[in-house]
């Protein structure tokens, strides 16, 4: 053990940066392969039809697992079609500007009270920097591939996610009035106590409204009218093939699995035990942080599905009502009252 | 040189190369893109300076929100260039005066004399625990409380002002009210009337 200490130590800081990077990112896009899996899955038998259950391994079937990787193989050896009227540098820079950004916002992501590659002290501002720039990977695509489609879906998606990040941002406002901090370490601190102290209870409607727009975020349904299977084919990636669709979707995906992991840490205790503060705590003293943090994301993960086979799509200007006249006047409500209980030191969750 | 001042170098002619293009490309979108890219290399420079608050709010409102809708604007427009192009020949003395006497008002207001490091000590090195967000806002609410908050009651006479200037009503608008739209039961709609069954003739 003291030898691999001694290696690492012995290794350039850019090196062991790197490999940190490694140890994030790897387990991240196994997470995403096979969250396109379980999306298949899940809503196969939502809709009771089985799912992909051919493709295993080693002449094996088990539940077609193999599936992701058949299918990233496939899309990597795909052509990748330049439609002639293109932008060719912008068409080719759009899946890489829509995927940067959800995986470096994991940069300041705390997996547990120590584990984490970066802490800096301005944490939720990067993440929601980052999160706002995943907007330009969708218009350029849009705009540069030259189709009226891929347009429209562009515009469509533009609009949309400029509505539901000021919902959004006014939502983490009041988790880091509740917190104190803009440190993402400390607002998982700050919810310490037991399972009623995690501030989904006292910022509920925050909660629930930071879910709701990151699922807009995200583009997924039953915000989707950016792709809008029905009225603009599959909206801004309509031109895309092979590797470079590949991209969007594997974004799409770190995106949903990014606004999971930010909702568990922000309103459901990060990797705090849910049986903290109660008998239970000291027989779950062996589960490590992350495991918690795991299981969290993953419920969150799951309705990302469940909305999918759940919700019928929204009406455009349905969205747009949404978005301005009912998620931003009650965040800015709820952030007048989060003042509030604080100021007055309401006990249990601020005194 | 240290790793900082190359670091300073690189974003500072990243910057002005991208500013340069800004006004140099004929396609306004590629204008919007390296408009972006420049304040993403604004926001570099602040951060070399410690000041990650102003940093990440630059690229958060400029480049996340303002660029967007920018972009969005500019998609959207027919530029005819060669309508644009025009004048140019015949504006352009007047415009490289305007240019010249600008340049020369900043060199004298900005200069050396005024902002120099004898003028202005080089700020001195914060710990890593110095948070500058912490700081801005107890400045901004406590010394500067009123100043903040006049420019914020300014910036919401703007938004009204915006939006009830563009503010149309058409009568011949199709909106419907979701509230009333989801409580309609079926008998709003249909009346079921007993009738006396007739005979078949």
């Amino acid at each position: 053990m003291e030898s691999v200490i001694a290696l690492w130590n012995a290794l350039p800081l850019v090196v062991q940066i790197l490999l940190k990077i490694v140890v994030i990112m790897l387990p991240l896009m196994i997470m995403v392969a096979y969250y396109t899996y379980a999306e298949r899955k899940v809503i196969g038998h939502m809709q009771v039809r089985m799912g992909p259950n051919r493709v295993g391994f080693f002449g094996f079937r088990l539940l077609g697992l193999g599936q992701p990787i058949a299918d990233a193989v496939k899309l990597m050896f795909k052509e990748i079609v330049i439609p002639s009227g293109a932008n060719k540098l912008l068409f080719l820079i759009a899946p890489m500007l829509s995927i940067a950004p959800a995986l470096a916002a994991w940069a300041v992501f705390p997996f547990d009270a120590e584990l984490a590659l970066t802490h800096i002290n301005a944490g939720l501002l990067y993440i929601l920097a980052l999160t706002s720039l995943g907007v330009y990977g969708v218009i350029i695509a849009g705009w540069s591939s030259n189709s009226k489609y891929a347009l429209l879906g562009a515009m469509r998606s533009a609009a949309q996610i400029v509505a539901y990040e000021i919902a959004m941002g006014f939502a983490l406002v009041g988790v880091l009035v509740a917190a104190g901090s803009l440190d993402l370490r400390q607002i998982v601190l700050a919810q310490q106590g037991s399972l009623l102290h995690w501030f989904w209870l006292p910022l509920l409607p925050l909660f629930v409204i930071y879910f709701i727009s990151g699922v807009a975020e995200t583009n997924r349904a039953p915000f989707d009218v950016a792709e809008g299977e029905s009225e603009i084919v599959a909206g801004f990636h309509v031109e895309y093939s092979g590797m470079t669709f590949a991209v969007f979707f594997l974004a799409e995906y770190a995106n949903m699995i990014l606004i999971s992991a930010l909702s568990s840490l922000m309103f459901l205790g990060g990797w705090l035990s849910p049986f903290q503060g109660t008998a239970l705590e000291s027989w779950f003293d062996w589960v490590p942080g992350i495991l918690w943090l795991l299981a969290k994301t993953l419920v969150f993960m799951f309705l990302f599905l469940w909305f999918r086979a759940t919700f019928p799509r929204y009406r455009y200007d349905q969205i747009m009502r949404l978005g301005w006249k009912v998620f931003i006047p009650i965040t800015i409500v709820w952030i007048v009252v989060v003042g509030l209980m604080k100021v007055y030191h309401t006990p249990w969750w601020f005194n | 040189m240290s790793f900082e001042k190359f670091l300073f170098y690189l974003f500072a002619a990243l910057m002005i190369g991208a500013a340069l293009m800004v006004i140099t490309r004929r396609n306004p979108v590629h204008s919007v893109l390296f408009l972006v890219l420049a304040f993403f290399n604004a926001a570099g420079l602040w951060m070399l300076a410690e000041a990650e608050f102003l940093a990440i709010a630059l690229v958060l409102v400029y480049v996340g929100a303002v660029m967007v809708l920018f972009l969005f604007v500019v998609m959207m427009l027919d530029i005819n260039l060669a309508e644009l192009r025009a004048g140019f020949v015949r504006n352009m003395p007047v415009a490289l005066l305007v240019a010249v006497v600008m340049m020369v008002e900043l060199a004298l207001v900005l200069g050396p004399s005024r902002f120099g490091l004898d003028q202005y000590a080089a700020p001195a090195h914060r710990p890593a625990d110095y948070s500058n967000t912490t700081e801005l806002g107890l400045a901004l609410f406590t010394r500067h409380l009123y100043a903040f908050e006049i420019a914020a009651v300014i910036l919401l006479v703007g938004i009204v002002a915006a939006i009830s200037l563009t503010l149309r009503r058409r009568p011949d608008s199709k909106y419907l009210d979701p509230g009333r739209q989801v409580t309609v039961k079926a008998r709003d709609r249909l009346r079921v009337v007993r009738m006396q069954a007739e005979e078949r003739e």
